[in-house]
C-alpha cells in the first residue's frame, strides 16, 4: 500500500511542482507572478469542480460562488481602503473565508443533495446567481458593485508576498496541496465510497452508507479548495467583487475543467494554463473583445474531438509514442524506458 | 410460532396514486427461515421488498425488525441494523475491481464510512473483503474490474456483497435471474451452505430454486397474499398450481 519509490517518480502531483519550481528559473517575472501565478489560482478553483466530477460523478455551477464566499469573508476581515468589515489579524481572517467557503460548499451539497444531471447544474446555478446579486446590491456590508478594494497579503517575516515570486510560490504552494489531497483521496475508503456513490447510489445505501452524507461531505470538500483558490485569487486581484462571482466566473471554471480533462486533478492546471495564455495572446491575434470567441471556439474543438480534454490527448499521445519509442528501442538494443 | 419473528410485516399497504401494489399483506419470518415470495409479475413482491429495505415508503400498515418498528428508517439505516440485501439487475460498481467492490461493502456497516487514512490503515476492512471473495470463489479474480466478469459470477458478487456487511436478514430480490442452469445449481449450493443465523427472504421466479431453498412459501397476486405453507403445502394448493404452475405439474 505504501507507494514504491518509482511508483512516487511517477506521481502526477510531483510533476506538477517540480515544473512549478523549475518555471521561475526559465521564465521573468511577469510570467511568473502574472501569468502562471493566476494560472494556479484558476486551476485550484477549477480542481474543485473537477474533484466534484471525477470522484462522486457530481457537477457544480457554483465553484466560483464559493470561491467567492472566501474571497469576500477574506476581505471583510482584512484592512482594505473601501472602508467596510472589520480587520482581524490575517491568519484569523484566512483561517474564517477557508471555514465560511467549506460551510457555503456544504450548504450548496445540502440544498441540491436530490438533484443530479442538469437539474443540479441549474440549483447550483440559481445559487450561485443569488449570491451575485445579495453582494452587487447590498451596499452595507458588500459594498454594491464596486466591491471592497485594496486588499493585500500579509507580510511574513519581513518578505512581501505579493511580490511575484513569493506569491507564485504561495500559489503553487496550494494548487500542489490541493492536487495531493485530491489524489489521495482517491485512494482512501471515502474516495472509494464517492466513487461507489455515482455507480449504484441505491447499492451504496443499501449497503449501510448515508447517501446524502457522503455527497455533502464532497460538496464540503470542494468547497474547501475552491476556497483556497478563492482566497488566493481577492489577494491577486487586490479586491473583491461580483465580478468574482458571476454567472461569467461560474462558467468560465466549468470551460477551464472541462478544457484540461475533468477526469483528472491536472487537467484543471493545463485547461488553467490553455485559459489563461488564450486570454493573454486572443487581445494580440484578434480584438481583445473576441477573446469569448476564440475560447469557445477551442472549447467546441475540444469537446468534439478529445473526449477527456488536453490531458486526455495527452495520455493518447504518450500511449501512441510508447509503443513506437520501444520499437526503436529494440531496433538499436537499447532498454526501453 | 414458538420464537419471536425477526421480521413482522403487518397488514402493509403501497399505493403510487390510484394504483394499489400492495394491499393489507402480512408476513412474519421466524430467525433462520428461508422464506420464498412467489408471484406472476405485478403481484407487487418487488415493492413490498422495497418497502423492507426501505426504499418505498409503506401507506399503511408496519415493519418490525427483531421487535422493533422500522418502518419510518431510511435503506442505509436499516442496513446497519443488519438487513442486506441483493438487487434483481446487478449493481455494483462496474468499473472497479472486485476487491473494490468487497472493500465498499464491507465498510457499510462496520466501517469506516469517511475513512481518510490509506488503505493500509484498514487491514481488518481490507481481509474481511478478501475472506468474502474466496466464500463466493471470487478470490480468483479479485483485481478484475467487475464488468469483465462472467453473468453468473456477478450475480454471485451480488449476493457476497449483501454478505459482506454480516446481515441477520437477506433480502435477495431473483437471486438466480437469468443465471444458467449449472449456475442455478451452484448458488442453490452456496445459499444452502450458509449459515442458520442468517435468516433470507428472497422472490423468485423458478420453482426448483424456491422450493429447494424456502422452508416457507408466501405467494401473491394483485398485492394480496393468496396462499402461505410450507413448499409442499404450496405444491399442494389448487389455486397456485392454477396460478402459478400452470401446465407445469
Amino acid at each position: 500500500m505504501t507507494p514504491m519509490p518509482q511508483q512516487l517518480l511517477r506521481h502526477p502531483v510531483l510533476w506538477l511542482a517540480l515544473a512549478g519550481l523549475a518555471f521561475p528559473l526559465i521564465a521573468g517575472e511577469f510570467w511568473v507572478g502574472t501569468v502562471a501565478a493566476r494560472v494556479l489560482i484558476i486551476g485550484t478553483m477549477a480542481l474543485s469542480l473537477t474533484f466534484l466530477t471525477s470522484s462522486a460523478g457530481l457537477v457544480s455551477f457554483a465553484q466560483a460562488g464559493v470561491a467567492g464566499v472566501a474571497g469576500y469573508t477574506l476581505a471583510l476581515l482584512s484592512p482594505n481602503i473601501t472602508g467596510v468589515g472589520m480587520a482581524v489579524p490575517w491568519p484569523l481572517a484566512v483561517g474564517a473565508a477557508l471555514v465560511m467557503g467549506t460551510l457555503a460548499g456544504l450548504l450548496v451539497g445540502w440544498v441540491s443533495v436530490r438533484s443530479s444531471g442538469i437539474y443540479l447544474l441549474m440549483i447550483t446555478l440559481a445559487m450561485s446567481v443569488s449570491l451575485f446579486y445579495l453582494v452587487s446590491q447590498n451596499t452595507e456590508i458588500f459594498n454594491g458593485f464596486d466591491g471592497i478594494n485594496g486588499l493585500k497579503p500579509p507580510e511574513l517575516f519581513g518578505m512581501d508576498l505579493r511580490a511575484p515570486i513569493p506569491f507564485y510560490g504561495m500559489a503553487l504552494a496550494a494548487a500542489v496541496l490541493s492536487a495531493a489531497a485530491v489524489m489521495h483521496l482517491d485512494r482512501t475508503p471515502f474516495g472509494l465510497q464517492l466513487h461507489a456513490l455515482r455507480n449504484a447510489p441505491r447499492r451504496v445505501a443499501a449497503l449501510g452508507f448515508s447517501t446524502t452524507l457522503l455527497r455533502i461531505a464532497a460538496f464540503g470538500i470542494a468547497g474547501l479548495i475552491a476556497s483556497v483558490g478563492g482566497v488566493l485569487n481577492t489577494w491577486f486581484s487586490g479586491q473583491m467583487s461580483p465580478g468574482a462571482v458571476d454567472v461569467h466566473a461560474a462558467v468560465n471554471l466549468l470551460v477551464v475543467a472541462v478544457l484540461g480533462g475533468i477526469r483528472h486533478p491536472l487537467g484543471a492546471f493545463l485547461g488553467a494554463a490553455a485559459f489563461v495564455l488564450l486570454e493573454n495572446y486572443a487581445a494580440s491575434v484578434i480584438d481583445r473583445e473576441r477573446f469569448n470567441l476564440v475560447i469557445g471556439a477551442v472549447f467546441i474543438v475540444i469537446v468534439l474531438f478529445a473526449k477527456d480534454g488536453l490531458i486526455g490527448l495527452i495520455q493518447q499521445l504518450r500511449a501512441q509514442i510508447k509503443p513506437a519509442w520501444t520499437g526503436v528501442c529494440a531496433k538499436s538494443g537499447r532498454k526501453a524506458v | 410460532m414458538s420464537t419471536p419473528p425477526i421480521l413482522a410485516v403487518r397488514e402493509a399497504s403501497i399505493s403510487f396514486g390510484a394504483v394499489r401494489a400492495v394491499n393489507g399483506v402480512s408476513l412474519a419470518l421466524a430467525p433462520g427461515e428461508r422464506h420464498a415470495l412467489l408471484g406472476t409479475n405485478g403481484a407487487g413482491k418487488t415493492t413490498l421488498f422495497n418497502a423492507i429495505s426501505g426504499e418505498v415508503p409503506l401507506t399503511s400498515g408496519g415493519i418490525a425488525f427483531k421487535g422493533s418498528d422500522i418502518s419510518r428508517l431510511r435503506p442505509h439505516q436499516r442496513a446497519r441494523l443488519g438487513i442486506g440485501r441483493t438487487f434483481q439487475t446487478s449493481l455494483t460498481f462496474a468499473d472497479r475491481s472486485v476487491e473494490d467492490n468487497l472493500r465498499v461493502a464491507v465498510m457499510g456497516r462496520r466501517g469506516p464510512r469517511f475513512g481518510l487514512r490509506p488503505w493500509g490503515a484498514y487491514r481488518p476492512q481490507v481481509e474481511a473483503a478478501r475472506v468474502s471473495a474466496a466464500r463466493f470463489g471470487l478470490d480468483e479474480v479479485l483485481a478484475q474490474p467487475v464488468g469483465t466478469l462472467s453473468y453468473g459470477q456477478q450475480r454471485e458478487l451480488e449476493i457476497a456483497m449483501a454478505l459482506a456487511g454480516e446481515p441477520e436478514l437477506l433480502l435477495m430480490d431473483e437471486p438466480a435471474a437469468g443465471m444458467s442452469p449449472q449456475g442455478r445449481g451452484r448458488l442453490v449450493e452456496i445459499l444452502r451452505g450458509l449459515p442458520r443465523s442468517i435468516t433470507m427472504l428472497f422472490v423468485e421466479h423458478d420453482m426448483d430454486v424456491a422450493l429447494s431453498l424456502a422452508d416457507r412459501i408466501t405467494v401473491m397476486r394483485d398485492g394480496a397474499v393468496v396462499a402461505a405453507g410450507t413448499p409442499s403445502d404450496i405444491r399442494a394448493n389448487p389455486l397456485v398450481r392454477e396460478l402459478y404452475l400452470g401446465g407445469k405439474h
